[in-house]
């Protein structure tokens, strides 16, 4: 049964200073709610105070200042898709954001809200795995950096500590090749079965969801595609991920699926 | 809180963290938005928020402080999209249809089948196969279904 709402309670931030302290105060942060309200709608929904950034347009940019792509918190799927910024540096990351739901979740789901919800599906996340993406969170007393390949500690476990808000992900400028896949029961308003995105540079690298409790980069299967041994890759990334069977796939499936879109990616951006 | 709904400033008391849908529904009284799963996977809810289509079943009425939001009722009952979702049969049981329509307003100039489908990618139909659909908006659109390009 659907959460009643006369539990809840909800302020809007009308700063981010203002939404910090809300945070601090023990706030649950509600962006475009495409997570929060779906759990209000099922009923799960366990937090009872929240404060409401959405409007908060200073986290919404999307801009590029010297080596660094900097998404704010707060831009959409949709802001992404549109950006020329993120055509030039990251076309991978339009490619994963035209495969999120549809339009309307395109519209307010944020990336802020998909590395915060930290589903181990999350699709927008082995772009941010594989080009080795900082998150950067604030809280009111400072702002830290955490590398987003050290960002989940665990099943739908962060390194996030009480009363920090992630306000933006930097992305370092990507040299090589990118590709992105994602495979599910049908091209949209599907939850991923295996998602995967790659860069192919000098460092090779390529990284999966839905494989493990969290996004996960195998690194010896990287170091063996650095010497062009997609076999042994392929051995590696099999060995070093943990899918397990529900709802939408079977671990078996998944793990010959997951070594598939390894050998995809590697013939894909071959020269 | 205030906000424009078809074109009409209106002021509604709800709990900001009450949905969309259900003030349009509830408070307001205006039933044409439809209730699918609650999930955000089907569109039967979709709204347009500043132009841009919504799930209005996962958007806190707080966010729609200040906005203008287009339900089917802005359309009147004689839209030429609507009329052509008659004409092309694009409507079976109708439970979708409300949001469908908004849903294709989004559809741009001159698109192909593959526009068509990506605008309402977001939108689940059980009834009609979806090729009555994209007839009715591609029509709509002036394009002649039969030489639609796929691309």
């Amino acid at each position: 049964m659907r959460t009643a709402i006369s539990e809840l309670d909800l302020r809007r931030a009308r700063t981010v200073d203002d939404a910090l302290a809300m945070v601090a105060d023990g706030r649950t942060p509600v962006a475009g709610a495409t997570d929060v309200f779906v759990a209000l709608n099922f009923g799960t929904l366990r937090e009872r105070a929240f404060v409401d950034i959405w409007a908060l347009r200073e986290l919404r940019d999307i801009t590029a200042t010297g080596d660094t792509l900097v998404i704010g918190a707060l831009a959409t799927y949709t802001d992404a898709i549109r950006s020329p910024v993120v055509a030039g540096w990251l076309p991978m990351l339009i490619e994963a954001s035209r495969q999120v739901g549809g339009p309307q979740i395109q519209n307010r789901g944020t990336f802020g809200g998909n590395v915060a919800n930290a589903s181990p599906a999350g699709d927008s996340l082995p772009v941010f795995a594989a080009v080795g993406a900082t998150i950067v969170l604030r809280s009111s007393n400072e702002e830290r950096r955490v590398a987003f390949n050290e960002f989940y500690t665990g099943y739908r476990a962060t390194a996030m500590r009480p009363g920090e808000l992630i306000v933006a992900i930097e992305v370092p400028r990507v040299d090589g090749r990118q590709w992105f896949r994602k495979v599910g029961t049908r091209a949209a308003q599907a939850i991923s079965k295996v998602v995967a995105a790659g860069v192919r540079g000098d460092e090779p690298r390529f990284a999966l969801g839905s494989v493990g409790a969290t996004t996960v980069r195998v690194p010896s299967a990287e170091k063996a595609l650095r010497s062009d041994d997609i076999a042994g890759a392929a051995a590696a990334l099999s060995a070093g991920i943990t899918p397990i069977d529900d709802v939408r796939s079977t671990a078996d499936y998944r793990r010959r699926v997951a070594v598939n879109l390894l050998r995809r990616f590697w013939s894909d951006t071959a020269d | 809180m205030r906000f424009t709904l078809n074109g009409s400033e209106v002021d509604v008391d709800a709990h900001p963290m009450s949905r969309l849908l259900d003030v349009l529904r509830v408070d307001l009284g205006l039933t044409g938005t439809k209730e699918g799963c609650g999930e955000g996977e089907c569109g039967a809810c979709t709204v347009l928020i500043d132009g841009e289509p919504v799930c209005s079943c996962l958007v806190p009425f707080s966010q729609a402080e200040g906005t203008n939001v287009r339900s089917i009722e802005g359309l009147g009952d004689d839209h030429p999209l609507q009329r052509l979702f008659m004409d092309e049969v694009g409507a079976q049981c109708g439970i979708c249809t409300p949001g469908m329509v908004l849903a294709a307003l989004s559809v741009g100039e001159s698109p192909s089948l593959s526009d068509v489908q990506t605008a309402l990618a977001g939108n689940l139909c059980r009834c009609t196969g979806y090729s009555a659909i994209y007839r009715a908006v591609l029509k709509w659109r002036g394009v002649s279904p039969d030489g639609a390009s796929s691309i």
